[in-house]
């Protein structure tokens, strides 16, 4: 649960002329002041990746560091591999389960929560503070929930919905979206929040010439309410989309990639390969794969973003 | 609109109070589901926990699985004391000093700088920890918990001067500029007016960087794995991974763990929901 | 050597500064104590760094034994125990990689006999080899040559065997057995046959398996049947990548695998070894192939050898002994090389070796430590280990490098699944040509 959950979109838009003027004197100030964070970032953020694409390059594969080049080689071999293209198949159907489930059900309890029943605080905070913990937390619990030799599958005994009970996280099948279950129980306090933020910034003027005009509350919904929320959506969607791609401690603590690859992640198996198969070489191509997976998701976000600041 | 403030109830809507409450306690039961799971396994002793009252509530309260993990946790969990508290602060005060110059001195390319700083927050972890080892190895960092006290603060920059900049964006500019009439410097500024009125802005920060500090795992696993210096998150792992697991002290251990984070959620939970959606809402 | 090094580092600039200082204090107090003084060179003085992934019962208690013998010895060396629980060693192996690289060696540490050792730290030139110590020791006339042959390459010896676990048993419920009417099998044939009678006869999953924990386990099934199969000679060229892994022969040990795993317990990815003997000691299993480690784990668990379990070859690899080995080997600038030199005197000695072992639940390495100290069980296995063909382990470490035998474990966890017998012999190959290339 990283501190990339963090909204970069609607920042103060800041401009040129409402900055202060420096005296001659203290024009440096500003970069002396901020030159510590910058070094810091740029050896440890693009210093370090740079050093990780070196790594992928060469041919060290094993306890003895070997800087043989050996160009592309590694990144070939790592698409040759069964385990790999498991990797990123799941990858794909995990992040269409995560998202979707905490979309829906983070909206779904928005909408419930913007009702403003009495009580709405009570059951807000009870929606959220799966946030407040670890992975390691919540995979240690849910692993005992959805093991089918305990948990769930007794309770579903108990109420004779015997049909439903699976191998869960056992069964290749169901491993998965088990595994789904328990991060969008814990992420999906996140969508809400976004989202009753969005709803109560809508105006109510609006709704109500809306229903002075005749629409019903379903239309209401659909034609002025969830539009208006695409801008929270797409947020969600990139933030939870990049925790996806990246989800590692769940993984790690309910699975560990099992059974067979049912569950393995790119972000498991660079771990693995590289410090457990001391496949150095292969586990920097992994992490630079998951990267530019990132990269595709956030680096547009990003400069969008950027490009709606100097637009000032 | 704050959500943290409860509001009046709507003219009308689609639901029917009972309809909407029956929906909010259907949802608070699948969010509470592993809260009654730790109560039902960590109070029992062994014996009871035989597979068919799984889900029973223990007959009485058996403390021993508490005392069997707290044994087993409390060094790990001063470790994780020791880890977050200076890197907090650290993250926080470097945090407050980009925000600044960020949102108040600004300079040609600051925007690009702070993108560019903003990118190290969303980049998976994997993409640089094989040189993160080597170098915290050859610094002879490499295995406790100072070197990932320095790996937090390094990548708590960005988030830490994200929720700064948004915040300090806030501060009227003419208080500045008075001071500066005045003849203050940069430096005097911050201390004499940003610092002052930032504590708001502090409690948010290092709310967030406590819980995702305490909360981390990869870091944790990959940096600190020797006994004496683990963090709890690995510890619990460790706990839970060893042999011939037993249920209810790994729940018990599982609470231990997340108390912290949760009594902070539960005391201070509207700073930390600022955390979380940090920039895009003001109050 | 670079324990004396302070290297300064240029941390925060303005408000860092205090808190600078604080960190700074802290990692200088961290890596004080980690180094404390540099040795002085003499062995008998100063400290003794020994890693090990040595943290469960039974096993830490051997550790402290040889820490009294070496006490005993020397006793102003302060001894640091620096073991790593977690993963079965792989994440005391991860923490050691990471020191090795960095030029930080502990004064020992724990590694399993031949390839592991051999294929990574002795390649990397990081290792001193120790035949003068073995022969001054006189460690030929007491440790096999078979075994003395897995811990050497290049006619240098890299490391001095501690102990000696045997991967390749059969463990069963002797009870429960008895009262099915069946008898423990001597062949593979035998062992479906088994397996089959026993699940008509009530026993639904009547061979335990665990997979968790990355399917080392069934690495092991694997290499056992192999060695079934085709015997010592062709298991070790199979191993060294001389004889290729599509051979009929490696065709039959998987299909046998595909044979039983019907009658293994389908949650095996979520169980580790020993919960996978409980479910023999519970009864709703009856066999468990695992090395004999198992056998201290049923003891712990006070079922008696021979009364409430018994145990024979893996089926068809009678005559054979499938090594699981620890040693210690001396790292290049060893921070404290007298002090370790003695460490391996005292692994390699009857002494230390008497006193690991019993606690351990494995046999010596040496042939010349009393069997009566042991029980039932590892007495008839001491007595196997001295006529037996000795064949090194890949799934622990042994016979291949680990590269290769984690690729094999990743094929064995999809095979469970899959249970393709010529896919898997042909990936098999792969990671053969990939990793074995030169052995």
């Amino acid at each position: 649960m990283a501190t990339a959950t963090a909204q970069p979109v609607m920042v103060e838009r800041l401009s040129r002329s409402r900055s202060t003027r420096l005296p001659p004197w203290e024009k440096l100030t500003p970069l002396l002041l901020i030159a510590p964070s910058v070094i810091l970032i740029a050896v440890f953020v693009y210093g370090f990746i740079g050093a990780t694409v070196r790594t992928s390059l060469v041919r060290w594969n094993s306890a003895l560091p070997d800087y043989t080049f050996v160009g592309l080689h590694n990144y070939q071999r790592l698409f040759q591999l069964d385990r790999f293209q498991a990797d990123l198949v799941n990858t794909l159907h995990f992040t269409a389960i995560f998202l979707a489930g905490c979309i829906i059900l983070g909206l779904g309890a928005a909408v419930l929560l913007d009702q403003r029943l009495r009580g709405t605080l009570f059951f807000q905070n009870v929606y959220m503070y799966p946030l407040a913990l670890s992975f390691v937390v919540t995979g240690t619990v849910w692993r005992w929930i959805l093991n089918p030799n305990s948990g769930v599958n007794v309770i579903l005994g108990n109420l004779h919905l015997d049909f439903l009970k699976s191998g869960w996280l056992t069964d290749p099948n169901t491993a998965l979206n088990s595994l789904g279950i328990a991060a969008v129980w814990q992420m999906s306090g996140f969508c809400m929040a976004m989202f009753l933020a969005g709803l109560r910034g809508i105006p109510e003027e609006l709704r109500e010439a809306a229903r002075v005009d005749g629409a019903n509350e379903w239309q209401l919904f659909w034609r002025i309410t969830f539009p208006l929320l695409r801008p929270i959506t797409l947020s969600a969607v990139i933030i939870l989309g990049h925790i996806s791609l990246k989800i590692f401690d769940l993984v790690y603590v309910m699975t560990f990639g099992g059974p067979g690859y049912a569950t393995d992640m790119p972000s498991l198996y660079m771990w693995i390969a590289t410090f457990q198969q001391f496949l150095y070489a292969r586990g920097a191509a992994i992490a630079i794969v998951l990267l530019l997976m990132v990269a595709i998701l956030i680096v547009p976000y990003l400069v969008w973003n950027l490009r709606g600041e100097t637009e000032q | 609109m704050s959500i943290l403030v409860p509001a009046a109830p709507r003219a009308r809507s689609r639901f029917t109070p009972m309809r909407a409450g029956l929906y909010l306690l259907l949802l608070a039961v699948f969010y509470l589901t592993p809260v009654f799971a730790i109560i039902v396994t960590s109070l029992k002793g062994i014996a009871e926990l035989a597979r068919s009252t799984v889900w029973e509530l223990p007959k009485a309260a058996d403390l021993s699985s508490y005392s069997t993990a707290f044994t087993a946790l409390a060094p790990s969990f001063f470790n994780s004391v020791f880890l977050v508290v200076p890197a907090t602060i650290l993250s926080a005060t470097l945090g407050s000093l980009n925000g600044y110059v960020l949102s108040k001195l600004r300079f040609r390319g600051a925007n690009v700088v702070f993108t560019l700083l903003l990118f190290g927050m969303f980049i998976p972890y994997q993409s640089i920890l094989i040189p993160l080892v080597q170098f915290l190895e050859t610094i002879n960092l490499y295995g406790g918990i100072p070197g990932l006290i320095l790996v937090h603060v390094v990548y708590g920059i960005p988030i830490c001067t994200l929720i700064f900049r948004n915040y300090f964006a806030t501060v009227p500019r003419e208080l500045l500029e008075a001071a500066r009439i005045d003849g203050a410097s940069v430096i005097g500024i911050y201390r004499h007016i940003m610092l002052p009125i930032s504590i708001p802005g502090f409690v948010v920060v290092m709310i967030w960087q406590f819980t995702s500090i305490w909360n981390e795992f990869l870091f944790a696993v990959t940096i600190a794995q020797t006994p004496t210096q683990q963090p709890i998150t690995v510890a619990l792992q460790n706990l839970a991974g060893s042999l011939a697991p037993e249920q209810n002290i790994q729940m018990a251990g599982a609470l231990m763990a997340a108390l912290p984070t949760l009594l902070i959620y539960i005391l201070l939970g509207r700073y930390f929901v600022r955390g979380l959606l940090a920039g895009s809402l003001k109050g | 050597m670079g324990n004396d090094r302070w290297t300064r580092r240029q941390f925060v600039g303005t408000a860092g500064k205090t808190a600078g200082g604080v960190v700074l204090g802290l990692s200088l107090a961290d890596f004080l104590a980690a180094c404390g003084t540099s040795s002085p060179g003499t062995a008998g003085t100063g400290k003794l760094e020994i890693f090990s992934w040595w943290t469960g019962p039974g096993e830490k208690d051997g550790l402290a034994e040889m820490f009294k013998i070496y006490k005993n010895k020397y006793p102003s060396v302060t001894i640091t125990n620096s073991a790593v629980a977690g993963g079965a060693g792989s994440t005391a192996k991860a923490v050691l990689a990471t020191r090795m690289q960095g030029g930080r060696p502990p004064d020992s540490f724990q590694v399993h006999a031949g390839q592991e050792l051999i294929s990574s730290w002795v390649k990397a030139n990081k290792m001193e080899a120790i035949t003068s110590i073995w022969n001054s020791e006189g460690w030929d006339s007491k440790i096999p040559k078979d075994l003395k042959d897995i811990v050497s390459s290049n006619g240098e010896v890299w490391s001095v065997p501690v102990n000696v676990h045997r991967g390749n048993a059969l463990w069963y419920n002797k009870k429960l057995l008895d009262s099915k009417g069946v008898t423990a099998p001597d062949t593979p044939e035998q062992m479906t046959s088994a397996l089959s009678s026993l699940k008509a006869k009530g026993v639904a999953f009547p061979l335990a398996l665990a997979s968790k924990g990355g399917n080392w386990q069934v690495q092991m099934l694997l290499e056992n049947n192999i060695l079934a199969a085709g015997g010592a000679d062709f298991y070790k060229n199979v191993m060294s990548g001389k004889a290729s892994f599509t051979d009929a022969k490696v065709v039959q040990a998987l299909s046998w695998m595909k044979q039983w795993l019907p009658y293994a317990n389908t949650d095996n990815s979520s169980i580790d070894w020993d919960e996978a003997d409980n479910r023999v000691i519970a009864g709703t299993a009856v066999f468990h192939i695992m090395g004999d480690w198992a056998k201290g784990d049923f003891t712990s668990k006070n079922w008696v050898p021979n009364t409430d379990f018994g145990v024979v070859p893996s089926p068809g690899t009678k005559g054979n002994y499938m090594i699981v080995c620890d040693t210690f080997g001396l790292p290049k600038g060893a921070p404290d090389r007298d002090n370790a030199i003695g460490w391996l005197k005292v692994c390699g000695s009857q002494e230390g070796q008497a006193a690991f072992n019993p606690k351990k639940g494995s046999i010596p390495a040496r042939t010349d430590v009393s069997p009566s100290l042991f029980d039932v069980i590892a007495q008839s296995f001491i007595a196997e280990f001295k006529t037996d063909t000795l064949v090194p382990s890949s799934a622990h470490g042994s016979a291949t490098p680990p590269a290769f035998a984690s690729a094999v474990n990743d094929e064995m966890g999809q095979f469970i699944q899959n249970k393709d017998v010529t896919k898997t012999a042909s990936n098999l190959q792969k990671a053969s040509d990939e990793f074995l290339k030169t052995s």
